[in-house]
């Protein structure tokens, strides 16, 4: 068994080589607000690695809003996020992909969902879109109403659509919530595949077993904040901050 | 009574043998109104969709405005369409008044607010659902619009199948712009209208009977766009 740890940590590691050009990421004084309520509260940040870093925190820490300020999704109202010493905005954003807690499907087949995608980046490449089906194990679907597979199944869907605009950095905002465990670790190995073809990925999960699985380094957010930035192993075994132990140990973390 | 299961006994009789006078009244009444819904697509369907995705200054004014004219009453339609027609008026000149396509223009201008409402709303609502995904995606806007009415085509088609409803059964406008003229502008409705007042109900009940038929094959067709939307689960 610590065999197997100790290879998983030294593919994870091997795998932080990331292709892309869009690192390091750097967030400084990050904030955003609604309702009167500063909802992203000043985060400061450094991704230099590739490979998976995960975004923990407890319900309402600011997690999802996070990885939409850095997808720039939303404008931060103060604060400045650059990849690689580049604004976030339109022409980083093509650069990268991200598939929602739920997964927004277009009401067609589930070929033509992946071919829209292709046609925007300039591809019509069947054989493309059929391979990256195929690793989904959804070929056999391709001629179905994408809105009448499973959840799993769309779950899977979204990550193929997002895998075929061949992002450099991949955002993933809980995508196996209310996913059954065969489903969960399919999307799993995807995940894994896309960081071994050198994608970056940023996942937001309350699994921890999932972050134990995937996770390079961990971000924790509490309260709009970063708690806590701490390579994987460090985090789970001794985590530094308090709500952290909190989360871990399973109490209510205000 | 007797006169009254006379008229029905003669008005199935006229549906049945399919009177030659009365198929041409049918016929123009179908050509006047897909006419006037086509041209109502053609502008209604894309002015939808820019009122559905775009935000500029002024828009709810634009929106209280064509969910107004929804209810625009028809003769206040056929009234304005008179004026801007008849020989004292700027568009005289094109000696249109009288004729199917003064009631083309006046169904036209009555149906395509509902159009552009109600097309807004479907395209509305499934641009609410795909928005973030699709700026995520970077779509451009003429891919988001062409996306848009594709993923939304049953609703739209029911949007469409509304303003047929709306307009073949429609009578205050062309009474006033076609004049009601025997084998030139004389449309299902207007003839209902004249044959009530002439007595002969026998041929007012067979075009009631035929646009009866219409409206239930209408909203079969909109039952039916339903059913294949869930089937396919496009919906």
């Amino acid at each position: 068994m610590p065999d197997i740890l100790s290879a998983t940590a030294a593919s994870q590691q091997a795998d932080t080589r990331a292709a892309t050009s869009l690192l390091p990421l750097a967030v400084t004084g990050l904030a955003w607000s609604a309702g009167g309520q500063r909802l992203v509260d000043g985060v400061d940040l450094m991704l230099s690695d590739g490979g998976v870093t995960v975004i923990m925190g407890p319900n309402g820490a600011g997690k999802s809003l996070l990885i939409r300020l850095l997808h720039g999704l939303l404008e931060p109202q103060a604060g400045q996020i650059t990849w690689n010493g580049q604004q976030a905005g339109e022409a980083t954003r093509a650069r990268q992909a991200m598939v929602f807690q739920k997964p927004v499907l277009l009401r067609r087949s589930v070929a033509a969902n992946v071919d829209f995608v292709l046609r925007l980046k300039g591809r019509t490449d069947a054989g493309m879109r059929d391979g990256l089906l195929d690793r989904a194990g959804l070929l056999v679907k391709a001629r179905q109403p994408a809105r009448a597979l499973s959840g799993g199944e769309q779950q899977r869907l979204a990550m193929v659509r997002a895998l075929a605009c061949q992002p450099e950095v991949l955002f993933l905002d809980e995508p196996t919530a209310s996913l059954d465990p065969a489903s969960t670790q399919a999307i799993e190995e995807m995940v894994r595949e896309a960081r071994k073809d050198g994608v970056k990925i940023l996942l937001v999960t309350h699994d921890v077993g999932q972050a134990r699985r995937l996770a390079h380094d961990v971000v924790f957010i509490h309260r709009g904040r970063v708690a806590e930035h701490s390579p994987a192993a460090s985090f789970f075994d001794t985590p530094a901050s308090a709500p952290a132990r909190d989360y871990l140990a399973g109490k209510i973390v205000l | 009574m007797q006169d009254f299961a006379e008229s029905f006994r003669l008005a199935f009789q006229l549906v049945w043998q399919m009177d030659g006078e009365l198929a041409a009244i049918i016929g123009l009444s179908l050509r006047v109104s897909l006419t006037a819904v086509a041209i109502s697509a053609v502008i209604g369907l894309p002015l939808g969709a820019a009122l559905a995705t775009m935000r500029f200054r002024g828009r709810g004014a634009v929106l209280v405005l064509v969910n107004a004219l929804m209810g625009l009453p028809p003769v206040v339609v056929g009234l304005l369409v008179y004026m801007m027609l008849s020989n004292a008026g700027p568009l005289g000149f094109l000696q249109f008044l009288y004729t199917p396509t003064a009631m083309i223009i006046a169904q036209a201008i009555l149906i395509t607010p509902i159009v552009t409402a109600l097309s807004r709303q479907v395209l509305e609502d499934l641009n609410t659902e795909y928005a973030e995904q699709f700026a995520s995606l970077s779509v451009p806007w003429p891919a988001r619009i062409q996306a848009l009415v594709v993923d939304g085509r049953y609703g739209l088609l029911t949007v469409l199948l509304a303003g047929f409803g709306r307009a073949v059964a429609e009578v205050g406008a062309v009474i006033i712009v076609g004049g009601n003229i025997a084998h030139l502008t004389r449309v299902m409705t207007t003839a209902i209208a004249l044959e009530t007042s002439k007595g002969d109900l026998a041929l007012a009940l067979a075009l009631g009977i035929v646009l009866l038929a219409i409206a239930l094959a209408v909203n079969a067709a909109v039952m039916s766009l339903r059913l294949t939307a869930e089937r396919t689960a496009h919906a």
